[in-house]
C-alpha cells in the first residue's frame, strides 16, 4: 500500500512539449510510471516519447482515463492549467511549477472548493511511491520501497531525508513534497492523515521550514490523532526575520513562523525533532528502535 | 519587492485611496518648492525602505519654508538607523514633503494574504500608529478581520463592518468604506503581498486619509506589472542581491564569515542552520536552484567572494537530476576562474557522487571534501577560526 499514487495511477503531463516537461516525462517513463498522455494546446494528435498528446486535458482524460496530472507549465499559465485539470475531473493534480503569483493561487484554491480534485504543490518536487510511480522531479534511484512516509515543504531536503533512510536500509511507502508556497493545495495535516490511515506506513518523517503555521497545525493533529511515530526537522533556525529565504512561503513576518515556535510545538506533540538535517534519519531510527519497529521497517 | 511611501501613495491616488497633498523631493530646493504649494506648513519625511522612521528622527514637522529648508538639509544624505534597517542604517536620498494634517484620531488598516484560509484578508484596528504585531500580542481583541471571497472580492458590507468595529465617526463611515474598497482594488490589481496604512487618520476637517502607506509586491507577479517594476529603487537593495537576481540565483546577505552555496531553498536554510549549530556564522543564503549550470555556479562563487567578510566557503549540493560530476566540474572551473584563496569545503551527494569526488580530488585545487552536511559544516567552521 501507499498513499496518493501507485502502479495503477494513470498520469498525464501538462506542458509535455516544454524542456522541463519533456525531460521529466522521459525520466518518469524510465522509472516505470504509467504515463498515458500529454497535453499541449496546438500539439494535439502528435506523439512525444511514445505518449499521445492532446490539445485539452478534457480530451486526454476522455481518451486515456487518466486520473492524475503533473504540471510543468510556466508560472504565467500554471494556475489556469490546474483549473483545467480540475474541470476535467482529474483526481490528483501535482503542480511542480515554481513562481506562480500568490493571488493566482488564491483563485485556484477557491476554484477547487467543491470539486473532487486534490492539488499537491505548487512549487514542489512531486510525489513518489518507490518502484511504482514517480510523478515529479525527484531522483528516483535514491528511494526504496518500505514503511516510512515522508512529507516535506522542501525539495532537496526531502531527498536528503530519503537518502539517509535508504542508506540505513529503511524504505518508504510514499514521499510527498507539498511545496514551499504560502498558498498551496495540500498541507501537512492532509498528508499525515493519509499516512495515519495507510496500513503499510509505520512511521513518518515530516520536514518543515520557517513561515506560516502549517507545522503548528500538524503538531496539533499529531498530538490528537497520530498513532504512528513521527520524526521531524525544521529548516531556518538561523534565518533573520523579514527576509524571504528562497521559497515565497519561507519568511518570518511580524515575529510569527519562527523555527523555535515550530520545534516547541512539534516536541510538545511527541515529535522528535532532529537538531541538524544530517540527523533526520538517525532520529527516526531511534524512535523505531524504541517502539520495536526497526526490524519491520528494515525488511 | 518594496517601494517608497511616496510611490505607494501615487498608486493609491490612482485608485482613489485618499492621501494628503504632497510630492517627492530629491534636493533641498525641490523640497522647499513642494512646500510652497501649501504655505510652508509641511511634514518632511525621509524615504527609505524601512519602518520606524519617526522614532529614528526621519519625520519632521515644519511650520515655515525656512524650517522645511532646514529639515530637508538635515535629512538628505543622513544615515537613518531604525529597528528595521539593521545597525548599518540606510542613507536618505529622497524626501516626501506633504501638507500638514490636523489629526483627530489614528487607526490601522492592513491587507494581507492569509495562508490559513488562502484568501486576502483585510484587518483594521483602533490602535493606529502602533505596530500591528504589538497590538496583536497585547490586545488581539482590538484587531478585526474580514476574509475576502476571491470569487466576489471585498464587499461594501465587509468594509462597513470594519469601519463600525473600529469606531470611525458615524458621519465618516461612508468615506471609510470607500477608502477600504479602493484599497482592496489597488491590492489585487497590482498583486500586492502586503498593504499597510498605519496610521489611517480622520482629520478635524472630516476627511479620511492614508497618512502613511506601505506596499509590498509579490515578486512572482511583477512580470505583469511593468509600471510597478519601474519603481524599484536599487539603492535600497544589497548590491550582491541585485547581481544574484540577474542570474536567477536566490541570494540573501547575512553578517557571518562562511559563504554558502547550496541547491534548494530548504537545504540552503538547513546548511546555514548546521553551520550555526557547530559554532559558525553563515555569510549568506544562496540557492543555486535545481538546474545549476557551470555558469551559475561560477557567478555564485563570484558573488560569495565579493563579500570581503567571507573567510571560507561551504558548497553543499544534493545532486538529484543534476549529476555530481557536472556540479564538480562547475565548482572546479569556478574556483580556477575566480582564483581560490580562501578555504573551500565541498559536500556532494547523489548521482555519480564518486566521479564527482574524483574530479575535485584530481583538480589540484585545495578543496576539502566532506561526506555529510554535519562533517562539512564542522570542517569549514574549524577552517575559518
Amino acid at each position: 500500500m501507499s498513499i496518493l499514487v501507485d502502479k495503477n495511477t494513470r498520469v498525464i503531463t501538462q506542458g509535455i512539449s516544454g524542456k522541463t516537461g519533456l525531460f521529466h516525462t522521459q525520466q518518469a517513463i524510465e522509472y516505470g510510471t504509467n504515463m498515458v498522455a500529454g497535453v499541449t494546446p496546438g500539439k494535439g494528435g502528435t506523439t512525444i516519447e511514445g505518449v499521445p498528446v492532446f490539445n485539452t486535458v478534457e480530451d486526454a482524460v476522455r481518451e486515456t482515463a487518466a486520473n492524475a496530472s503533473v504540471i510543468y507549465v510556466p508560472p504565467a499559465g500554471a494556475a489556469e492549467a490546474i483549473m483545467e485539470a480540475a474541470d476535467a475531473g482529474v483526481e490528483l493534480v501535482i503542480c511542480i511549477t515554481e513562481g506562480i503569483p500568490v493571488l493566482d493561487m488564491v483563485q485556484v484554491k477557491r476554484y477547487l472548493e467543491g470539486r473532487k480534485t486534490r492539488l499537491i504543490g505548487p512549487n514542489c518536487p512531486g510525489v513518489i511511491t518507490p518502484n511504482q510511480c514517480k510523478i515529479g522531479i525527484m531522483p528516483g534511484y535514491i528511494h526504496k520501497p518500505g514503511h516510512v512516509g515522508v512529507v516535506s515543504r522542501s525539495g532537496t531536503l526531502t531527498y536528503e531525508a530519503v537518502y539517509q533512510l535508504t542508506t540505513k536500509g529503511i524504505g518508504q511507502t510514499t514521499a510527498v513534497g507539498i511545496g514551499g508556497d504560502p498558498v498551496n493545495g495540500t498541507n501537512f495535516v492532509d498528508v499525515l492523515r493519509m499516512f495515519n490511515e495507510d496500513p503499510e506506513t509505520e512511521a513518518v518523517i515530516m520536514i518543515g521550514e520557517i513561515g506560516g503555521t502549517a507545522e503548528e497545525d500538524a503538531a496539533a493533529y499529531v498530538k490528537e490523532y497520530m498513532k504512528k511515530p513521527v520524526a521531524g526537522f525544521i529548516a531556518g533556525r538561523s534565518a533573520p526575520p523579514g527576509k524571504r529565504m528562497g521559497h515565497a512561503g519561507a519568511i518570518i513576518s511580524g515575529g510569527k513562523g519562527t523555527a523555535v515556535e515550530k520545534v516547541a510545538a512539534m516536541e510538545a506533540a511527541g515529535i522528535k525533532v532532529a537538531p541538524t538535517p544530517s540527523e533526520m534519519g538517525s532520529t527516526l531510527v531511534a524512535m523505531l528502535e524504541e517502539r520495536g519497529l526497526l526490524e519491520k521497517c528494515r525488511s | 519587492m518594496n517601494i517608497h511611501e511616496y510611490q505607494a501613495k501615487a498608486v493609491f491616488r490612482k485608485y482613489g485611496v485618499a492621501v494628503p497633498v504632497g510630492a517627492v523631493a530629491f534636493s533641498v530646493d525641490e523640497a522647499v518648492k513642494v512646500a510652497e504649494q501649501f504655505g510652508g506648513r509641511a511634514v518632511v519625511k525621509a524615504q527609505i525602505h524601512a519602518g520606524g522612521r519617526g522614532k529614528a528622527g526621519g519625520v519632521k514637522l515644519a511650520k515655515s519654508l525656512d524650517e522645511v529648508r532646514q529639515y530637508a538639509t538635515e535629512l538628505l544624505g543622513k544615515t537613518l538607523v531604525t529597528h528595521q534597517t539593521g545597525p548599518e542604517g540606510k542613507v536618505v536620498q529622497r524626501l516626501l514633503v506633504e501638507s500638514l494634517t490636523d489629526i483627530q484620531k489614528e487607526y490601522y488598516v492592513g491587507v494581507v494574504i492569509d495562508r490559513a484560509t488562502g484568501c486576502v484578508t483585510m484587518m483594521a484596528s483602533e490602535e493606529g500608529g502602533m505596530e500591528i504585531e504589538e497590538v496583536a500580542a497585547k490586545s488581539p481583541e482590538k484587531i478585526f478581520r474580514e476574509t475576502v471571497d476571491p470569487a466576489v472580492g471585498l464587499k461594501a458590507f465587509q468594509a462597513r463592518k470594519l469601519a463600525y468595529a473600529i469606531h470611525i465617526p458615524s458621519d465618516l463611515i461612508k468615506q471609510a468604506t470607500q477608502f477600504m474598497m479602493a484599497l482592496y482594488k489597488a491590492f489585487v490589481d497590482n498583486d500586492c503581498s502586503v498593504a499597510e496604512i498605519n496610521p489611517l487618520v480622520v482629520t478635524k476637517g472630516g476627511e479620511v486619509f492614508a497618512l502613511d502607506a506601505k506596499l509590498n509586491f509579490d515578486s512572482n507577479a511583477l512580470y505583469r506589472h511593468k509600471d510597478i517594476l519601474e519603481m524599484r529603487d536599487l539603492a535600497e537593495e544589497d548590491a550582491r542581491e541585485i547581481e544574484a537576481s540577474k542570474y536567477d540565483l536566490s541570494y540573501i546577505a547575512l553578517h557571518g564569515n562562511i559563504g554558502c552555496m547550496v541547491n534548494g531553498a530548504g537545504l540552503a536554510m538547513a546548511t546555514m542552520d548546521t553551520i550555526k549549530y557547530y559554532g559558525g556564522e553563515p555569510a549568506n543564503f544562496l540557492d543555486v536552484g535545481g538546474g545549476a549550470t557551470e555558469e551559475k555556479v561560477t557567478e555564485a562563487f563570484k558573488i560569495i567572494l565579493s563579500d570581503n567578510g567571507v573567510k571560507g566557503i561551504l558548497v553543499n549540493i544534493f545532486g538529484g537530476i543534476m549529476k555530481c560530476d557536472v556540479i564538480a566540474n562547475g565548482v572546479v572551473a569556478a574556483a580556477r576562474q575566480v582564483g581560490l584563496t580562501r578555504p573551500l569545503v565541498v559536500r556532494l551527494e547523489g548521482t555519480n557522487v564518486d566521479l564527482g569526488k574524483q574530479i575535485l580530488k584530481e583538480s589540484g585545487l585545495s578543496i576539502v571534501p566532506a561526506d555529510s552536511l554535519a562533517e562539512a559544516a564542522q570542517k569549514i567552521v574549524e577552517l575559518v577560526k
